[in-house]
């Protein structure tokens, strides 16, 4: 198992170590529901290094980025945007789905999957023209600091890096020393991700927790992003699936006349299902992954389920027939019995804010 | 891990209790809870409900994951903490307070065929 730079931190802090995509990766340390709260009410902070950062350089690689990006990479006009984008097979199906950061002349920073990685790496070499660069950045370690109070905490914690982060708008960054600052996350609240030369992690995710900052594992963000509606890349998509078929058409640029890998299989290929929100609306049990769904216009499945803890119910992300919509019923399969549930459009939660009717309207 | 020398262990996580009345009290072990995480859910038979050694008797669901709760011997529930319905976290919090289910065995329960301490402790290496 590959380790982060932070292992020993993780061990310090009281992790429990699990495996993910090949990386020995905190679970949580002592409580992942505690931990999910301390991100919707105070500040937390996630080790992210398993990810891996990819550079592009050079003359050709925003047109490149233009080539094989689902989403329009001429959006980032100016240097530190940054813009969500999948990555696409010619039959459409998601290879990945990734952040790119713009840092100005022709230089690009892509935030991938660790478990999509090396394939995304050998996807894109193979694609690559002449006159750029593709560097994997295996030495950044990355943070990720988010929360209500993440803003104010990171500054006492790294003041180094306030000048560079205060101005920040959402969805934006800026480089500063080695490191690059991004107003960027993957909870649904305010924060920052910080990637960093490795050894400078320990240090910082050190002053983080001094600074009263609550080190969070896997489970809560995997709670807090299904709360905040966005998909996690294996389980709500996957090379058989569209960004159609999973809520990320908003991602994909199909009114341009630019062409990029995949565009006219999405153009040409029956919408199998969409993605939905599910509310469990009746005790018994945790809707999860897998479990099927009954409902008046066909069959579906869900894709990622847990228990919420901010709403104190069940949640899920769904593939649901094209004609289901947002206030519908549907029946859950949950071991032996078909519990009730609400289609809802998600998210859930953002910004410590509940968006969706718990209870029946 | 918290094992009480004064219980008896099945190999599916589960303690038992021997009542001076002649029932039987069960719970989920402190290696089942930590192990499963944080409970958010709980499944509890009603009284009055028969049920057979060695096969589920109710669910504990956590953040993670679903796990059946298995019957240690056979006979009728007479009791469940519905407490627990409202509060799965306290079965973390405190495994052995916080028992299941009440059961009064159908035979006169053999606690010697159960784990002691030391031999459930020994299965879990």
């Amino acid at each position: 198992m590959r380790q982060t730079p932070l292992n020993a931190e993780h061990r310090a802090a009281g992790a429990r170590l699990i495996e993910f995509a090949g990386w020995e990766m905190p679970l949580h340390y002592g409580s992942q529901i505690e931990e999910h709260h301390a991100v919707r009410r105070d500040a937390g902070v996630f080790d992210t290094s398993h990810m891996l950062a990819l550079d592009l350089q050079g003359e050709a690689a925003k047109d490149f980025l233009g080539s094989v990006l689902a989403n329009d990479i001429a959006k980032l006009k100016t240097p530190g945007k940054a813009l969500y984008s999948c990555l696409l097979a010619e039959d459409g199906g998601i290879l990945d789905d990734l952040i790119v950061y713009f840092l100005g002349g022709a230089r690009y920073r892509l935030v991938v999957n660790a478990a999509t990685a090396k394939q995304d790496f050998d996807w894109m070499e193979g694609r690559l023209p002449a006159g750029v660069r593709l560097i994997a950045r295996e030495g950044l370690a990355m943070l990720a600091v988010q929360g209500p109070q993440a803003r104010a905490k990171l500054f006492t914690a790294l003041p180094e890096y306030r000048a560079a982060a205060a101005k920040l708008a959402p969805f934006s960054g800026a480089e500063t020393g080695e490191a690059l600052i991004a107003r960027t996350g993957y909870t649904g609240e305010d924060g920052f991700e910080l990637l960093l030369p490795a050894d400078q992690a320990p240090d910082a995710w050190r002053r983080l927790l001094a600074a009263d900052v609550r080190p969070c594992g896997l489970g809560a963000r995997d709670t807090l992003r299904l709360e905040a509606g966005m998909n996690l890349y294996g389980q709500d998509m996957e090379t058989s699936v569209t960004p159609l078929e999973c809520g990320l058409a908003w991602t994909v640029d199909l009114n341009s006349s630019r062409e990029f890998v995949g565009k006219h299989a999405l153009h040409s290929r029956p919408r199998r299902f969409i993605q939905l929100g599910l509310v469990l609306e009746e005790r018994g049990g945790v809707l999860r992954a897998h479990q099927a769904i009954r409902c008046e216009h066909g069959e579906g499945i869900i894709t990622s389920g847990s228990f919420s803890p901010t709403m104190q119910t069940s949640i899920a992300l769904a593939r649901l027939p094209v004609s289901a919509a947002p206030g519908g019923r549907v029946r859950v399969g949950v071991r032996d019995k078909w519990l009730a549930a609400r289609i809802v459009k998600p998210p859930f939660v953002r910004n410590g804010r509940i968006l969706v009717e718990k209870e029946t309207p | 891990m918290n094992l009480p020398e004064t219980l008896r262990y099945t190999p599916t996580h589960e303690w038992v209790r021997l009542e001076a009345d002649g029932t039987v009290t069960v719970g989920i072990t402190d290696f089942a809870q930590n192990s499963l995480g944080e409970l958010v859910f709980i499944e509890l038979p009603k009284p009055g409900r028969q049920v057979q050694a060695g096969k589920e008797c109710a669910v504990v669901e956590s953040v993670k994951a679903a796990s059946d709760v298995y019957a240690p011997l056979s006979g009728e529930v007479v009791a469940s903490n519905q407490a627990l319905v409202d509060e799965p976290g306290q079965v973390n919090k405190d495994p052995y307070g916080n028992w299941l289910i009440r059961i009064k065995p159908a035979a006169t329960p053999d606690l010697a065929a159960l784990l002691d301490a030391d031999a459930y402790r020994k299965g879990l290496a």
